[in-house]
């Protein structure tokens, strides 16, 4: 078994008085899918936006290969978010002035690449999501279906070592969803990246290697007896 | 399922061997449960009793493996008014699952216990099925798909039964 990527280690996080997180522990290894499940309120995206730094947690430990997040500037935290992560959420969330295959060459354009050179890689990962037919139309022209597959593509297109999907086929219809959760396995499986997959969707998690859900903020790991 | 109507229904693309119709079943329908050959021949012997199928000349050598069988128009008819009859949808009134919770709860054991591993469970063969479609053609994808979508209905009853466990453990305490 390979060595462990991403840890979040008791954590907890509360929205004023609200409760988010409590004591939540998940780790990720190289190339794994883990789906967090658990219902509606439970703290999911709280504990995805934990992991991927986007939310610092009140108490406990996010280390990235090492790494503590928390310890970082957040300088250096955006460019770890850039560089090692790709996001897919729940609506595409792509630009709307943009075309799609612009939406997808944007994370490099971030990074400093040119344009030519970073729009003939977007296209490439659009052909790869099977979407290269609508690279020059807007997000707001295509299905629900083509868009998350145009996020797939942008949160893949810099190589990053793990993808934060919230919900990502949420808004689509099984046929779709599933084709969704196809490309998005498919293609981080073959580029190694780890998933971590935020659903409430057993269809969805059964695409996982493994899953983990939250109740009330906490995580359960269950071990099957084999 | 009623297998003589499936062998019926394949029968009437054309005359068919015994040993061929075993080979086709299996191929388009038998997924993990291959039909046995006693059980094709004694079908076959029931639906030429009833008029259903007729003997369409025989190899030489004997024996029944070497019979072919034709369809009636009884058959025909028969087939037709089985396709437009509807499965009994299944209702699953009578839980295992429930049952174990509900125990769990008067004997103050740990009710959620019970559903994660039943949750991790269902999980697990979910997998299998989604690798299995992953590799699979349309009719195993659609074979697996069917599958997934009972096993899932059963975790949604899970997740909702864990979202009542604190209601549910005082009704069984009081
Ligand atoms: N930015 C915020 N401000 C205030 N409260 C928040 C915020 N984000 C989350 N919460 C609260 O924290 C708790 C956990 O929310 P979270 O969004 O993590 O749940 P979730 O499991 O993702 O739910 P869902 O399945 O509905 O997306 C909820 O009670 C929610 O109302
Ligand atoms: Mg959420």
């Amino acid at each position: 078994m390979s060595e462990v990527l991403l840890s979040g280690t008791n954590l907890g996080k509360a929205f004023g008085s609200t409760p988010a997180l409590d004591s939540a522990d998940l780790s990720v290894r190289r190339g794994e899918i883990v789906a967090v499940m658990g219902p509606s309120g439970s703290g999911k995206s709280t504990l995805l936006h934990c992991l991927a730094g986007i939310v610092t947690p009140d108490t406990g430990v996010v280390l990235f290969e090492g790494r503590e997040l928390s310890s970082m500037s957040d300088k250096a935290r955006s460019a770890l978010r850039r560089g090692e992560f790709g996001f897919v959420f729940q609506f595409g969330q792509l630009v709307p002035e943009l075309s799609c295959v612009e939406n997808v060459a944007l994370p490099l354009r971030l990074g400093g690449a040119k344009r030519k050179a970073a729009e003939a890689t977007a296209r490439e990962w659009l052909a790869r999501l099977q979407v290269e037919d609508i690279a020059a139309k807007r997000p707001s022209e295509v299905s629900g279906g083509q868009g998350q597959r145009v996020a797939v593509a942008r949160a893949l297109v810099t190589g990053p070592k793990v993808i934060f999907a919230d919900e990502p086929t949420g808004a689509l219809d099984s046929l779709s969803g599933e084709q969704v959760m196809r490309l998005l396995v498919g293609t981080a499986k073959e580029t190694g990246a780890a998933v971590v997959l935020v659903t409430h969707e057993a269809r969805v998690a059964a695409y996982s290697d493994r899953e983990v859900v939250v109740r009330d903020g906490r995580t359960r790991h269950v071990e099957l007896v084999p | 399922m009623s297998i003589g109507h499936a062998l019926l229904g394949l029968l009437e693309t054309g005359p068919r061997h015994g040993y061929d119709l075993k080979r086709v079943y299996d191929e388009r329908f038998g997924q993990d449960r291959p039909l046995a050959y006693g059980q094709v021949y004694s079908t076959l012997s029931r639906l030429l009793r009833n008029g259903l199928v007729v003997e369409s000349g025989i190899e030489a050598g004997g024996g029944p493996e070497r019979k072919r069988y034709a369809i009636t128009d009884a058959g025909v008819t028969d087939v037709g008014a089985w396709l437009v009859t509807p499965e009994n949808p299944q209702i699953y009134l009578n839980s295992a699952l429930y049952t174990k919770v509900v125990l769990a709860l008067m004997s103050g054991r740990d009710a959620e216990v019970v559903l994660d591993t039943q949750r991790a469970a269902h999980l697990k063969a979910m997998r299998e099925l989604t690798a299995r479609k992953r590799d699979g053609d349309l009719a195993d994808q659609l074979i697996c798909d069917h599958a997934l979508f009972h096993l899932e209905a059963d975790l949604r009853w899970l997740e909702l039964t864990a979202a009542r466990l604190n209601e549910l453990r005082e009704q069984v305490a009081g």
